[in-house]
């Protein structure tokens, strides 16, 4: 027994206690309804069900297009890996859906964050492949001016991009812009302290950030069993006072559809949304992985039979949408896409040692201009050892 | 300006007008929420309390809480939330509660504020002022006691600055607010309530960050130091002087940019130096500046350059810091190992 169970003078039993005080927020009952926080039951479908009928058709047309050209960029930049030309490629075969829809619900004024597997939402963008690929390439952190497509730079560390579309999101609506960010990140990127501090503050904030979590099945290696034991990663969402969506990733009309209504709703005035994508990863994490080390065919294989690109073509056909001739054109569009990359790619690109130094800092320190002389001086002497 | 003589019989003058480091820091902030109406201030508790040190002390009745907004209780998220507020043009100013708590947040530090600039080749500067109170002295349980500054200058992209009086915490803020670039502003704690003659409604002109200035001159040695270690070097210089040692004062106030030309100026003018900070001697502060000391200005030194420092150790519980904290003892003991005698 310790001091603290003594109970010389301990009430009797039956004797009522007192409720809490009313003043503390919560006290008494949640202070909100989690009810209608709470996800859909099941991931929302769009194609194939009657759903599909109401939705615009040239919108599901230009969805189709944009998968053919985001499949054909997945491919050509993979071989670009085995080419050489780029230093590593995360591909989001099998993403394109999410990709493609992520970037389709913006306006031109709002902001995408995405991580390193987004490079396809970013050409989706607008931006030219060259410039989204530059990080991979290894030849500058970042390709394209972020101020000029409101798109953040590629985040490799976890999650980190969150905050900073809260962050942003934040500053648009201090100012009385209605601008919203979307902020992209993976399964395993849940699990990682500032996915919670980002939903945490943009609840709190009330700031218009859409978080797009694809759940592609694996972290690198780590299936998401390993990585969560919630009911769902969109029921995360209720515990920060968020509303949770749950969608089929691989529906690209269904991405579109509930991404399109949580932006709505951040723009609004209402807040965050949460949506998770249930999609899969079709190639390996990197063209540096070996998928067969914890996945089998058999998986891979169910996966290719729910693929985004035959999804939306298999309704459009169905619905008398899209004919041979449609067809055709998407794929020469996305043939034109994969030679441009190939020519951009093929050549060398032009590099200036001195530019190390360029942007550390505003002014460069007395230290790094001593330190530019010394490389300057380094290749003076190279040029002369030629 | 004159002050008339106080004879009895006459009414005293009015007196100079004094403040505290606390209150500089909290005036510079004022000015630049009033001036520039891109700057917010955000963190824990710097909104209806005023900061646990009372450095935001009413900036959010007199600014609304947009402008000072009291943030969840998470460092990373406030760093990263100013990331993107920065992003979109603001100018955010974070508190860190105390420098061990600061350490969550260091991710969002290293990874995106050192480096945007750099990785987006100057297109998405992040001008952010990262404000921590550093630093031991206060009789703090652990964790609160932590001299940090070496993490930081070790991190290419940061500017990183540490007033040791009362008009440079006025001065090096509003410079930290003003640059385009980040800056850590480690603020030394135990000098918060320190007093000095400061008119915080006529405030010196805001100098460019990176000058170190020299405190006490001297002709014998210098004790190159910065933050709360600079009355401890005055202590100590005042000291020597009673053993006949003219110990000059350097405080360096910006750790980055390091103003090189001002030490070696002053250390070739010497021959001596001794280093003092209160963070652990290996692989902080002190033995960068030793070592670039030694290598500039090394035919002009009669004796090695010392480091007098905090011990290799985690920071005492608050009964035991004083054994830690470099004092004057330590001081004069490391002068009196200059080699006097050749």
């Amino acid at each position: 027994m310790t001091v603290l169970d003594q109970q010389p003078d301990a009430a009797g039993p039956g004797r009522p206690h007192p409720a809490p005080p009313p003043w503390h927020p919560g006290a008494q009952a949640p202070r909100t309804d989690p009810a209608p926080l709470l996800p859909d039951p099941a991931p929302v479908r769009a194609l194939g069900t009657p759903a599909a009928s109401s939705l615009d058709p040239e919108l599901l047309r230009g969805l189709y297009r944009r998968l053919v050209a985001g499949r054909r960029y997945n491919q050509q930049a993979t071989t670009l890996t085995k080419q050489g030309r780029l230093a590593v490629y995360p591909a989001s075969t099998g993403q394109e859906a999410c990709e493609v829809a992520a970037a389709a619900v913006l306006r031109e004024d709002d902001w995408l964050f995405p991580s390193y597997r987004d490079t396809l939402a970013v050409v989706s963008r607008g931006v030219d492949p060259l410039e989204a690929l530059t990080l991979l390439r290894g030849d500058a952190h970042s390709g394209w001016d972020p101020v000029r497509w409101r798109t953040a730079p590629l985040s490799t560390p976890l999650a980190t991009q969150l905050p900073h579309a809260v962050g942003l999101a934040h500053a648009a609506r201090l100012r009385g812009d209605d601008v919203v960010a979307l902020a992209m990140v993976g399964d395993g990127g849940t699990s990682e302290g500032d996915f919670h501090e980002a939903l945490n503050f943009a609840a709190v904030l009330n700031a218009p950030v859409v978080f797009l979590v694809q759940n592609n099945g694996y972290a690198i290696s780590v299936p998401l069993a390993k990585q969560s034991a919630a009911p769902s990663l969109a029921h995360k969402a209720v515990g920060y006072g968020v509303p949770g969506r749950l969608v089929d990733g691989n529906d690209a009309a269904a991405v579109h559809t509930v991404l399109a209504e949580a932006v709505e709703h951040a723009r609004s005035g209402r807040g965050p949304v949460l949506v998770e994508a249930v999609t899969y990863r079709l190639d390996p994490h990197t063209n540096a992985d070996d998928a067969g080390r914890y996945r089998g065919d058999d998986e891979v294989a169910a996966w290719r039979a729910h693929d985004p690109v035959a999804l939306m073509e298999r309704h459009l056909r169905d619905a008398g949408l899209l004919d041979d001739e449609a067809v055709r054109q998407a794929a020469d569009a996305a043939e034109e896409l994969a030679a441009r990359m190939r020519e951009e790619f093929h050549a060398e690109p032009k590099l200036d040692p001195m530019s190390l130094f360029a942007h550390v800092y505003a002014e460069p320190t007395p230290q790094l201009r001593e330190q530019a002389d010394q490389l300057a001086a380094e290749l003076d002497a190279e040029a002369v050892a030629r | 300006m004159t002050t008339a003589p106080t004879a009895a019989g006459t009414a005293p003058a009015p007196a100079a007008p004094a403040a505290t480091m606390a209150q500089a820091f909290n005036t510079a902030l004022r000015h630049a929420l009033r001036d520039d109406p891109s700057v917010h201030v955000l963190g824990e508790d710097v909104g209806t309390l005023g900061g646990v040190f009372r450095i935001t002390d009413g900036l959010a009745a007199e600014f609304g809480d947009d402008r000072c907004t009291d943030t969840p209780l998470a460092e990373a998220g406030i760093l990263g939330t100013a990331v993107g507020m920065a992003m979109y043009g603001l100018r955010p100013v974070v508190e860190m509660q105390f420098d061990a708590f600061a350490y969550p947040a260091f991710e969002q530090l290293v990874s995106h504020v050192a480096k945007m600039r750099n990785r987006t080749a100057g297109r998405m500067p992040l001008p952010i002022t990262i404000r921590i109170p550093y630093g031991g002295g206060i009789g703090g349980v652990e964790h609160h006691s932590d001299s940090s500054e070496a993490y930081y200058v070790h991190t290419p992209g940061l500017h990183v600055v540490t007033p040791a009086t009362v008009g440079d915490a006025y001065g090096l803020l509003r410079a930290a607010i003003a640059s385009d670039d980040p800056v850590v502003v480690l603020e030394p704690k135990r000098l918060y309530w320190s007093k000095a003659a400061w008119n915080p409604e006529a405030p010196a002109a805001v100098e460019p960050l990176g000058r170190a200035v020299l405190r006490r001159p001297g002709t014998s040695a210098v004790l190159i130091t910065y933050g709360p270690s600079l009355p401890v070097c005055l202590e100590a210089a005042e000291a020597a002087a009673a053993e006949g040692w003219d110990v000059g004062v350097l405080d360096l106030r910006s750790l980055v940019p390091f103003d090189d030309a001002t030490v070696c100026e002053v250390v070739r003018g010497v021959g001596r130096a001794v280093v003092v900070h209160e963070a652990s001697g290996f692989a902080g502060v002190g033995a960068e500046i030793a070592a670039r000391v030694t290598e500039r200005c090394f035919h002009h030194l009669e004796a090695p350059v010392l480091r007098v420092t905090g011990f290799d150790i985690p920071y005492p519980p608050p009964m035991l810091e004083r054994h830690h904290l470099p004092g004057v003892d330590r001081i004069l003991d490391a002068l009196a190992r200059l080699q006097w005698e050749d």
